[in-house]
């Protein structure tokens, strides 16, 4: 059995534990997308026959939320938080060093498959202004300055070690999957 | 099979010792227990590299001391933070060197560590002990009371602190679910969500509607960038957010709880996680709960990153699985909401208020705050200021004496300009109006809401312009698109505040500008839309000469706006 097959099985024993909860869609889909990296039309659709929805409603949940990805993601992914206390605190210009740095625009994926750059909400710790998550880790007090050195730290070094092997396996689709260059 | 309130009782005394250490303040004595903040921003300045070090140094030295992770202090700025008790000794920004030294110096050898001391931003010289600390001196922590004080993964230490006890009262005492609903109401709790609705009232709308079936939901999408008290309440005390879920679900004859939380707090959401397995497993959650004959269970629905999901209506829509779009209301929740059934929508701090008000009547409660805002209520503090973090002040207090004394006011050499309260749907405060004392209605006056408690402090480095533009923006992206005038009309507000801050707008444009974030308001169906235009139409205001500056003298006075910098 391989990876995929077996990710297969243990999204339908969730969907069996969560399906008929309220919300449990939602719970589900962030379970697939722990799994496979991203929301792919293929898990929508094994979703959707699986938990006997139509495949247009599980779609219009999985592009109303901001958490869920339906394209494939980076080994990297870089969120700049963009809430008011960051953005007072300049984080505006931090992103934009992201976007000259790995030469992407927000949302997009690196060709090489390093990095994905994306903005976050709020999270919270508005005391560390400006900040960002690169993966699970939270990076505070930034200038424009740190953007340099921490693009080379995750380029040489690939996700934190700290973070759990579910979690490596969410921002690391499988080498087939890489992203490709986004067509412009 | 629930424990029974004399169990509970037993589970009370053997833990109180070890948490009545933690509150002698101000002492020094052979140090028994390390508190370490393991909360978001503190994480992130190294807590948990702090807390696992310090067990190892323990280890290594043979001490007996222990180590117990806690929720939020408040004081987010000093991360990443360590208390030693008895005494409350405290030590903040601790470097990787900061835990041998705490253990060799302090731990083993009983001397204090003068160089991670807090030293006062004023110049004021060392404070050794937590209480010493001016940021807590304008403070009355209610909510917050056992943040920082106990061990939010241990459900005992939560029990040790009279936890659950408000919960055995209504259930044990001979008074019925009216007279809960009775006492929330005398106490004049208000909904901390921000609107204020007086909480007793929904429950008392909820109470009285007919049906076996009734739900219970925690609003923790706390979407408002810049706030951050429930995701603090939630790490740090997440039981007493399920006792005060118990109580109302108690008082109104629900069975079952959902607790929503946005998916950007995972901490948030793991602690919850724990303390619900917790409580089920002591049986203070299921069936048959304190050996009474009320069941109650609570689960969790998790937001998945949008901000109007907070809105009660669309939160009701994500929490059943479905994109997160509002309705017309009425019917209102109480009337019609999950699966069509009554359902009590409550914010996490309103909850958390609960378990207190219980335990300690309502007239203490309606003693603290003003006439109309009865108790305290939690601030975060960011933006151009020196003290950030978490607050928890009496209703009543003026802005300045949060800015300025809880604070310490802006980074040196710098001027506040403003201070934006109530989020995206909020307003700007400017400095002049800062004596405005924090109450619902007294904030409304000023043009600006309550809120969730997110206060950003703006200074003479901040553009007015630009702010109103940034959160302009959140609302465009923001929206759910199912009115015109929010899905398109905020676009074009956004388009000409851009022309503006690009130097290229006219003064027609302000007066379209102003018209238009009337109409948005005007055009809305749910509150996201009817308030989006308020950031404009506060800061039109009271900061028009920013606006004027723009577009007539195509100059930014506070040189933010990059295409006006000459």
């Amino acid at each position: 059995m391989n990876v995929e097959e077996r990710n297969y099985l243990v999204l339908d024993k969730i969907i069996e534990r969560y399906g008929d909860r309220p919300g449990g869609l939602i719970r589900v889909l962030y379970k697939a997308q722990e799994l496979f990296g991203y929301l792919s039309r293929d898990v929508q659709t094994h979703v959707a026959e699986k938990m006997c929805l139509p495949v247009g409603h599980v779609h219009g949940v999985a592009t109303f939320y901001s958490q869920f990805v339906t394209a494939p993601q980076g080994k990297n992914v870089v969120r700049v938080c963009m809430g008011t206390a960051c953005y007072v605190k300049n984080a505006q210009d931090i992103l934009n060093r992201f976007r000259e740095l790995l030469g992407v625009e927000p949302d997009e994926t690196t060709a090489d498959g390093l990095f994905t750059l994306r903005t976050t909400r709020c999270i919270g710790a508005c005391s560390l202004a400006p900040l960002l998550t690169v993966n699970e880790s939270v990076h505070g007090h930034l200038s424009v300055y740190d953007v340099a050195r921490l693009v080379d730290r995750y380029r040489k070094e690939g996700p934190d070690e700290e973070v759990s092997p579910v979690e490596h396996k969410r921002q690391r689709p499988a080498r087939d999957q890489r992203a490709a260059p986004p067509p412009n | 099979m629930s424990i029974s309130v004399s169990d509970l009782q037993e589970i009370r005394e053997r833990h109180r010792p070890q948490i009545e250490e933690r509150l002698q303040d101000g002492r020094l004595a052979p140090p028994t227990q390390v508190l370490v903040c393991t909360s978001t921003a503190c994480r992130s300045s190294g807590g948990e590299q702090l807390f696992k070090a310090l067990r190892r140094e323990i280890k290594n030295l043979g001490l007996d001391v222990r180590v117990v992770k806690t929720g939020c202090y408040g004081f987010c700025g000093l991360g990443s933070v360590a208390v030693v008790h008895p005494g409350a000794v405290l030590y903040c920004n601790i470097d990787e060197n900061g835990a041998g030294n705490i253990a060799r110096t302090h731990l083993r050898d009983g001397r204090l560590v003068q160089n991670l001391l807090y030293r006062s931003m004023n110049g004021e010289g060392n404070r050794n002990f937590l209480h010493e600390i001016p940021f807590f001196e304008k403070q009355q922590r209610v909510v917050l009371d056992n943040s920082g004080l106990i061990d939010p993964e241990d459900i005992n230490e939560y029990i040790a602190r009279d936890g659950y006890f408000a919960l055995a009262e209504v259930l044990r005492s001979r008074a019925g679910p009216a007279d809960v609903v009775d006492a929330v109401r005398r106490s004049g709790l208000r909904g901390r969500g921000g609107a204020g609705f007086p909480t007793g009232e929904k429950w008392f709308f909820a109470a009285a509607q007919e049906g076996p079936e009734k739900y219970i939901i925690c609003n923790a999408d706390e979407g408002d960038p810049g706030a951050f008290m429930d995701r603090s309440i939630l790490e740090g005390n997440p039981h007493a957010v399920l006792e005060g879920m118990l109580i109302a679900g108690y008082a109104v004859g629900a069975q079952e709880g959902y607790v929503y939380v946005r998916a950007e707090y995972p901490l948030a959401v793991k602690r919850l996680e724990i303390a619900i397995r917790q409580a089920q497993k002591l049986g203070l959650l299921g069936k048959g709960i304190l050996g009474s004959d009320f069941d109650f269970d609570v689960d969790i629905a998790l937001g998945a990153g949008a901000f109007v999901c907070g809105e009660e209506t669309a939160l009701l829509r994500s929490a059943m699985g479905f994109r997160g779009e509002p309705r017309v209301r009425p019917p209102y929740p109480v009337e019609k909401g999950l699966y069509d059934k009554p359902t009590i929508i409550n914010n996490v701090e309103t909850l958390a208020n609960v378990p207190a008000i219980i335990r300690n009547g309502p007239e203490w409660f309606a003693a603290m705050g003003t006439e109309g805002s009865k108790g305290t209520k939690i601030f975060s503090l960011a933006g151009q200021i020196k003290n950030t973090g978490l607050i928890e002040v009496p209703m009543g207090i003026s802005l300045a004496d949060i800015v300025y004394d809880i604070g310490a006011g802006p980074p040196p050499g710098r001027r506040i300009k403003a201070v934006q309260t109530g989020g995206p749907s909020g307003g700007a405060v400017p400095a002049e109006l800062l004596d405005v004392p924090v109450d619902y209605e007294s904030l409304q006056a000023v043009g600006t809401i309550m809120g969730s408690g997110g206060l950003i402090v703006l200074d003479n480095t901040d553009c007015m312009v630009d702010l109103a533009k940034f959160y302009m923006q959140f609302a465009a992206h923001e929206s759910c698109g199912a009115c015109t005038l929010c899905r398109v009309g905020v676009v074009h507000v956004v388009d000409i505040l851009e022309r503006i801050t690009q130097g290229e707008g006219t003064l027609d444009d302000l007066q379209e500008l102003e018209e238009l974030a009337y109409d948005v308001r005007d055009a809305s169906l749910c509150g996201l839309g009817q308030t989006a235009a308020n950031p404009v139409l506060s800061t039109m205001k009271y900061f028009w000469d920013e606006y004027l500056a723009h577009v007539r003298d195509r100059r930014c006075p506070a040189g933010v706006c990059n295409a006006l910098s000459h």
